[in-house]
């Protein structure tokens, strides 16, 4: 299969002006998303996962905030293109939906209604085309007794199927990427499961590109094939799942996967990643994590790591060596099974 | 819904009810001088006294008087329906009286209320969508002096300068529509714009916050995000949830003022209900203070009534039952 590249983002930094002082709440992200490929960017609250994804679409206030880099979507840099360019690209090619399907839908307008308007938006279509297709997608999406459901309010709906109506409202277009910020955070876990298992399968239908925000890397393992791992507002690592998973690099990797929970690993002691993550206003100097980090040595408090492929098969952000890196994530492999048994 | 507005009605009725009880206690109770006294002549025999007791109805015991009132609201009196009495003061019907005041104070109400809407609701978007630009903070300082401006200084003023000064306007006073409609338009565009000064400046301020609140919302960001052009993301979405509660205060706000205007009335001398109950009260002409009151409540009431209904459509999550 030929790959089709969809969207590259090439040192994106997003810094917001406040009273207090400058939140590099971006501060150096890139990454490309071919066709078919499903993206998994992970990291804590205020890590800059979702203001990376909501800068690419310009819905950032951008008032306050100074953004540079590229965006690049299908050859055109998505923060240089004019209103109207980037009106017509929003919805139709690249879809986004977001955390809390709550507070997404306007609480005025008929669910129906409200994924008919993104139709309009972008192509002229009679209003019962429109519906039909509403209704349809409504179906597709998993919504019993659709053309009823087409007229009901959004408090009428459950928190899954608002959901499910913002993934139908994302897909009205068959768009060419659909970022899902944190899409199944504010769900019951079984509804989540279903909502992941719908994002899988319009991927497969639709063969769309899929960038998957979220703080659970348990929802990663389920439906990534790249994982980056985010700390700060910069990326700490990236590589592919079964690499990431298996031979992680990065010690914030390393306490993210210690501080799952494993059914089959039962008294596994679950270790937290001790402190807080910085205030973004003032990031710590050199590695952002080297406060928390309990293998800094004398470099870390000083340079800031570059992330490149230091040797360990992807790219991480770690100035520890590939064999110290190899040696400390098997010790504690070790130490963690111990526990367990 | 049926059920639901007779329940209302009914309630409606029970506050008009209460309201005038407490108007006719208080009258009753804290009257400024014997009713009596003050309207049987320069220097009264107390045969005379009794007299105008006995004509005026006072003779009798409160709760006769309060539930003749009430059965004449209902059933009317010689004057017709619904019964108001007379007034102690000119002894002609209250009915008639009231009713072309009404009608003045109602004039005066609708032209303001348009004003102060279209200006309003105007000033605060153009303010929302600039926000901390010249523009806003020159919207927002007349804003602030509209809304502390009393209505009697600012009229005052407006009538030193508009038809003293400048002579654009014919002056004070009110002329009947029917009879001259140009003189009419000439002698209510002041009033019209002193009164609805103050309700734009609130207006404004109120939709400039509900509009910048909206405009903060997730759904405003869905909004944008399905590739909505800014005009209806703004012009569709932002106002369907800013301008929804306005419903709310402007039908309070209009169903107070139509019980008379009573500053702006005095001010520029306009022959409305406000007019009506001030003289009606430093005269003890209870039946006329009565009649306004009724007709005051049952106003409010009614528009409170009015606005749940209308909010009812406007908000799918308001249920009426």
């Amino acid at each position: 299969m030929t790959q089709e590249r969809l969207l590259e983002v090439k040192d994106l930094k997003v810094h917001f002006n406040t009273p207090d002082g400058i939140v590099r709440a971006v501060d150096g992200v890139s990454f490309k998303l071919d066709r078919g490929e499903t993206l998994g960017i992970v990291g804590e609250s205020g890590s800059g996962k979702s203001v990376t994804c909501l800068t690419s679409l310009r819905l950032t206030n951008l008032e306050s905030a100074d953004v540079s880099g590229e965006v690049i979507f299908k050859g055109r840099d998505l923060l240089k293109i004019t209103k109207e360019e980037l009106r017509q690209v929003r919805g139709k090619e690249l879809s986004m939906i977001f955390q809390d399907p709550f507070a997404c839908l306007h609480p005025l307008y008929k669910v129906g209604d409200q994924i008919a308007e993104a139709i309009f938006a972008h192509e002229d279509c009679s209003k019962q085309a429109a519906k039909k297709r509403v209704v349809d997608l409504l179906g597709a999406v998993g919504i019993p007794r659709p053309d009823s459901r087409y007229n009901d309010y959004p408090h009428q709906f459950s928190g899954g199927m608002r959901q499910r109506a913002m993934i139908a409202m994302a897909l009205v277009h068959n768009p060419d990427v659909l970022i899902a910020d944190e899409p199944t955070t504010a769900l019951d876990v079984t509804v989540q499961a279903q909502i992941l298992d719908l994002i899988e399968r319009l991927k497969t239908d639709f063969n769309v590109g899929v960038i998957l925000i979220t703080h659970d890397l348990g929802v990663v393992a389920d439906v990534a094939q790249t994982v980056m791992v985010m700390y700060a507002g910069r990326p700490v690592e990236i590589g592919t799942k079964d690499r990431v998973f298996s031979q992680p690099l990065h010690p914030y990797t390393w306490g993210l996967l210690e501080s799952i929970p494993h059914v089959d690993q039962k008294g596994t002691r679950l270790v937290p990643i001790q402190g807080m993550p910085p205030s973004l206003i003032r990031v710590p100097p050199g590695c952002p994590f080297h406060p928390r980090c309990p293998h800094r040595f004398e470099p870390c408090d000083k340079d800031v790591p570059e992330l490149y492929d230091r040797g360990g098969g992807h790219p991480d952000a770690c100035h520890l060596s590939i064999e110290d890196k190899k040696r400390l994530w098997n010790e504690r492999e070790r130490r963690r099974r111990k526990v367990a048994s | 819904m049926g059920r639901y507005i007779a329940r209302r009605l009914l309630y409606l009725m029970m506050v008009v009810l209460i309201i005038t009880l407490a108007t006719f206690l208080i009258f009753y109770v804290m009257p400024p001088g014997d009713p009596a006294v003050a309207f049987a002549g320069k220097t009264p025999t107390p045969e005379v006294i009794e007299q105008v007791k006995i004509q005026f109805g006072l003779d009798k015991p409160i709760h006769v008087q309060y539930l003749t009132f009430v059965r004449n609201i209902f059933l009317g009196d010689e004057y017709g329906w619904p019964g108001l009495g007379f007034s102690f003061d000119t002894r002609s019907p209250v009915k008639e009286e009231l009713f072309t005041r009404a009608a003045v104070t109602m004039q005066l109400g609708f032209g303001a209320a348009v004003l102060w809407l279209l200006v309003g609701i105007s000033v605060g978007i153009v303010s929302a969508l600039r926000r901390r630009t010249m523009v806003d903070r020159a919207a927002m300082g007349f804003a602030l002096f509209g809304v502390s401006a009393p209505v009697f200084a600012v009229g005052l003023f407006a009538l030193f300068v508009f038809w003293q000064q400048l002579d654009w306007s014919p002056g004070t006073g009110y002329v009947p529509i029917r009879e001259d409609p140009g003189e009419w338009l000439a002698h209510m565009i002041l009033p019209w714009a002193v009164l609805a000064l103050q309700y734009a400046a609130f207006y404004a301020r109120m939709v400039r916050g509900n509009l910048l609140e909206t405009l903060g919302e997730d759904y405003i960001r869905t909004a944008r995000a399905k590739g909505l052009s800014e005009r209806k993301v703004i012009g569709k979405h932002g106002l369907r949830s800013s301008l929804t509660p306005v419903v709310t205060i402007f039908g309070l706000d209009f169903s107070l003022l139509l019980g008379g205007a009573v500053l702006t009335e005095s001010v520029f001398n306009i022959p409305g209900l406000g007019q009506l109950v001030i003289s009606a009260v430093n005269r003890s002409d209870i039946p006329v203070v009565l009649a306004v009151t009724v007709v005051a409540a049952l106003f409010v009431t009614f528009m409170s009534l009015v606005v749940d209904v209308i909010y009812g459509f406007l908000d799918p999550r308001v249920r009426l039952s």
